[in-house]
């Protein structure tokens, strides 16, 4: 599709293309066409292919019934809690006073409740990686280095978070969570400044970047590294976050990994992206430079300054997500975790089907925090099925989930024939 | 034969900054064994001739590997400065040629494979990033091959053939659904990651892959044990390790020196002047990439049934995206990334003996392919220049 002769007819799909000219159509062009003829329909049809396969799966190799399997997932991610209604009471915060409530939010009992506040809390770091890479779409470049931007602001978030004492407390959590935004910020400015300056593709320097802050972490925290615990000299671990710079729970026993606040950051950031992206002159920018960097150049718009704004800013959401873990439910980092954590690549799975807007990314980012939750050994029953399997079906989903949605064109064509036929059809019978 | 090497030897500014590089190696190296030098005024003096040879090659007009020549003088500078102060006893016990040599080639292999995968994919004008996934899946199933039909021939077949299953599902993606293929190829790592640790689970449970499962031979030249330095460096490699040197030679004469290499390239370089004069684009871009898949199965192969002989989830820990950088960092031609993944390869193999000096900075070695790569594309020594129709998706009209 590169070069095309100007004899040659355009190509059905491509009338919409606003950036015409003899390109091929840019990522975000081709995204937003999908989003225009699939809106709901394509990611919902996305998933459940992927359910099914999975099931399938499920089904050949160990013989057991999908749907029981799905089922324990499912009340594994705490969502039958959503079913165990009753009279309750709800305690406003800040004050004495109750209202009616029809689920149960203080009855250490219900396990649903529970495993939702798992899966709630997984589903604060994928609404902050997914929307790090949504960002960097809409601006037409492919973030795939969430993961280090989220090893970068973990790193900083759990240095900050364990030193410093007799910092107040509020002031010491924020302190925290801005160095491990600033640190995603700088992590993926590299990438964009490097597109930006010499044109260097932003997919090879943020894979490289991911791997760094893999093994500068591995580093840092491991026997001997300069960030490793003061206390225990042979465990490969950080110090723990001081007691005062954690976030507070607000929902279930903190010694239980309640729900933190951090819960409402995830929940404002899908609100701020949105103003940003729609209601702001950076995300007209940001978008312009996204549907045709030409057409914005020659609209006045710097593509350079965008380029690197839209990737820092991407790097500062999964930044923010690895300050938030840390000072939220983690509180210390061992090397363990920085070599087998993939928050932020999951975080490409949450915006690439959630189709890159707010309320998709919020919604995604809760399909797969539940898939993550409900089959941790914690929380599936093995009874049903094992969970180191289920984890491995996780991680399955995952990649046909991202497959499907890739072949937006697959999707677009069938759609375009559809239409092209009613439309004949139509014109037949009048 | 020796006159036309000669010819080809680079002269001028060229000749001299390939000199400053040599004399900047040179500075490290005496202080290393077997020469051992003691004092730190040799290797600085030596360095200093190398950064001369460099200024004097930039000055001349050869201004990328003028500055590869002073950098490389400065590190051999500071290198060789650090090394004179080390103890001899650390010295000897680290930097053994021989065994670091060899073990250079092992971590080079599986990166050597991958590479070549690499170069045939991308020169096709697919992008691959799926090299990991691809890794992956060779090293399972080739030991699962391997361990259920009791022979390793069947198990590298085993691994080619999931390698090549996995690239035809990202090739059908990336070129007939046209899908961006940076995410095809994403979602053939979450893919292969998902399956081969369900299967792994599924099939060998919590005890890990049985110990007695046939691996690929050694090949032991006998007429070279006594040699030395080369007997212990080639004299007991794994076949693997042969084979991949044949894979990079291979890769080297199909690419530029055969019709089928010329149509991979032009379908990468110009894929409408390709269909103009009647190649398939489709049909040669399919058999490139599974092509890449099958390569890059056999370097994962030779991770678990040749090198350490059992498997675990996700073994491959980015040996795919550092084939991937080898590819970049070699400017996607054979030579340049073999090369470079003996670099990768040596970095892995001093990681590995360095703790006897620091337990911790020792892992900082393992970054170090990825922040050469960062440097490469950042046009800091010379641009790497992809071909100019990678990850653009071919409509044929």
């Amino acid at each position: 599709m590169s070069e095309q002769g100007p004899l040659e007819p355009v190509p059905e799909e491509r009338k919409e293309d606003p950036k015409g000219g003899d390109h091929a159509p840019s990522l975000a062009v081709r995204l937003a066409l999908a989003q225009k003829a699939g809106g709901l329909v394509v990611p919902l049809l996305t998933t459940i292919l992927a359910f099914l396969i999975g099931g399938l799966v499920v089904l050949v190799t160990t013989g057991k019934n999908p749907l029981t399997t799905y089922k324990a997932i499912f009340e594994g991610a705490g969502f039958n809690w959503f079913f165990e209604i009753g009279r309750h009471e709800l305690r406003i915060p800040f004050t004495d006073a109750h209202v009616p409530f029809p689920w149960e939010t203080n009855d250490f009992e219900s396990i649903a409740a529970l495993n939702l506040q798992q899966t709630l809390i997984i589903w604060v770091p994928l609404v902050f990686t997914g929307l790090a890479v949504a960002f960097a779409f809409r601006c037409g470049m492919f973030n795939i280095g969430g993961q280090g931007q989220y090893l970068v602001g973990a790193i900083m978030g759990v240095w900050v978070g364990s030193s410093l004492p007799g910092l107040p407390g509020f002031v010491h959590i924020v302190a925290a969570i801005l160095a491990g935004a600033v640190a995603g910020f700088v992590w993926a400015g590299i990438a964009g400044l490097l597109k930006a300056l010499v044109g260097a593709h932003e997919v090879i320097s943020t894979i490289m970047l991911n791997w760094v802050a893999l093994w500068v972490g591995v580093f840092l925290f491991g026997l001997g590294g300069p960030l490793q615990n003061d206390t225990q000299p042979f465990v490969p671990v950080s110090n723990d976050v001081l007691e005062e710079s954690k976030l507070k729970v607000f929902w279930g026993d903190p010694l239980l990994q309640g729900l933190h606040v951090g819960f409402f950051v995830a929940l404002a950031a899908l609100v701020v992206y949105w103003i940003t992206l729609n209601r702001t002159t950076l995300g007209y920018e940001v978008r312009a430079v996204g549907f045709s960097p030409e057409a914005a150049r020659y609209g006045g718009i710097s593509v350079a300054r965008n380029y690197f704004l839209a990737m820092a800013i991407s790097g500062m959401f999964a930044g923010l997500a690895g300050a938030i873990d840390v000072v939220g439910w983690q509180f210390r980092v061992n090397t363990n975790d920085v070599l087998t954590s993939t928050i932020g690549f999951t975080g490409i799975a949450v915006a690439l089907l959630g189709r890159n807007t707010a309320i998709g990314v919020g919604l995604s980012a809760l399909l797969f925090a539940a898939l993550i939750t409900g089959t941790s050994t914690r929380n599936l029953d093995p009874e049903i099925f094992r969970p180191e399997l289920a984890s491995n079906l996780t991680v399955m989903i995952q990649g046909l989930v991202v497959l499907f949605v890739g072949a937006d064109v697959l999707i677009l064509s069938l759609l375009g024939l559809r239409r092209r036929r009613r439309r004949r059809a139509e014109a037949a019978t009048e | 034969m020796t006159g036309r090497l000669l010819e080809r030897l680079p002269r001028g500014a060229r000749g001299v900054a390939w000199l400053g590089v040599l004399v900047g190696l040179l500075a490290f190296w005496v202080a290393l064994p077997p020469l051992k030098v003691r004092e730190p005024i040799v290797p600085i003096l030596i360095g200093v001739v190398a950064l001369g040879l460099g200024t004097l090659a930039v000055v001349r007009g050869a201004r990328r590997l003028g500055w590869g020549a002073i950098t490389i003088g400065a590190l051999g500078i500071g290198l060789g400065y650090l090394a004179t102060l080390s103890s001899v006893a650390h010295l000897d016990q680290v930097v053994v040629w021989s065994a670091l040599l060899a073990a250079m080639l092992r971590y080079a292999t599986p990166l050597a494979f991958a590479a070549m995968g690499g170069i045939f994919s991308e020169r096709s004008g697919v992008v691959n990033i799926g090299l990991e996934g691809m890794m992956l899946s060779g090293a399972f199933f080739g030991i699962l091959g391997a361990d259920k039909l009791n022979s390793w021939p069947l198990g590298l077949l085993c691994a080619m053939l999931a390698g090549g299953t996995l690239a035809l599902i990202h090739a059908f993606f990336a070129i007939h659904l046209r899908a961006d293929q940076i995410v095809s190829g994403f979602a053939i790592n979450f893919l292969s990651l998902g399956i081969t640790g369900y299967l792994f689970i599924d099939i060998y449970g919590g005890e890990g892959t049985p110990p007695n499962v046939p691996k690929i031979p050694n090949v032991r030249l006998d007429f070279l044990q006594d040699w030395y330095f080369v007997g212990p460096m080639l004299g007991q490699l794994n076949l693997m390790i042969w084979l991949a040197f044949f894979t990079i030679v291979a890769t080297w004469v199909i690419l530029f020196k055969t019709p089928v290499g010329l149509r991979i390239r032009a379908v990468g370089e110009h894929p409408r002047a390709a269909d103009t004069v009647g190649i398939s684009v489709y049909k040669t871009r399919y058999a490139a990439v599974v092509t890449s898949g099958v390569l890059s199965a056999l370097g994962g192969a030779y991770l678990s049934i040749g090198f350490v002989n059992s498997f675990n989830q996700n073994m491959t820990v980015g040996r795919g995206f550092i084939a991937l950088a080898a590819v970049i960092f070699g400017n996607w031609r054979p030579w340049g990334a073999a090369a470079a993944a003996l670099l990768f390869g040596f970095s892995s193999a001093l990681a590995q003996r360095l703790p006897a000096y620091s337990e911790s900075a020792a892992v900082l070695f393992q970054a170090l392919p990825y922040v050469l790569t960062l440097i490469a594309v950042a046009g800091v020594i010379g641009r790497s220049i992809p071909p100019a129709a990678v990850g653009r998706p071919y409509k044929k009209q």
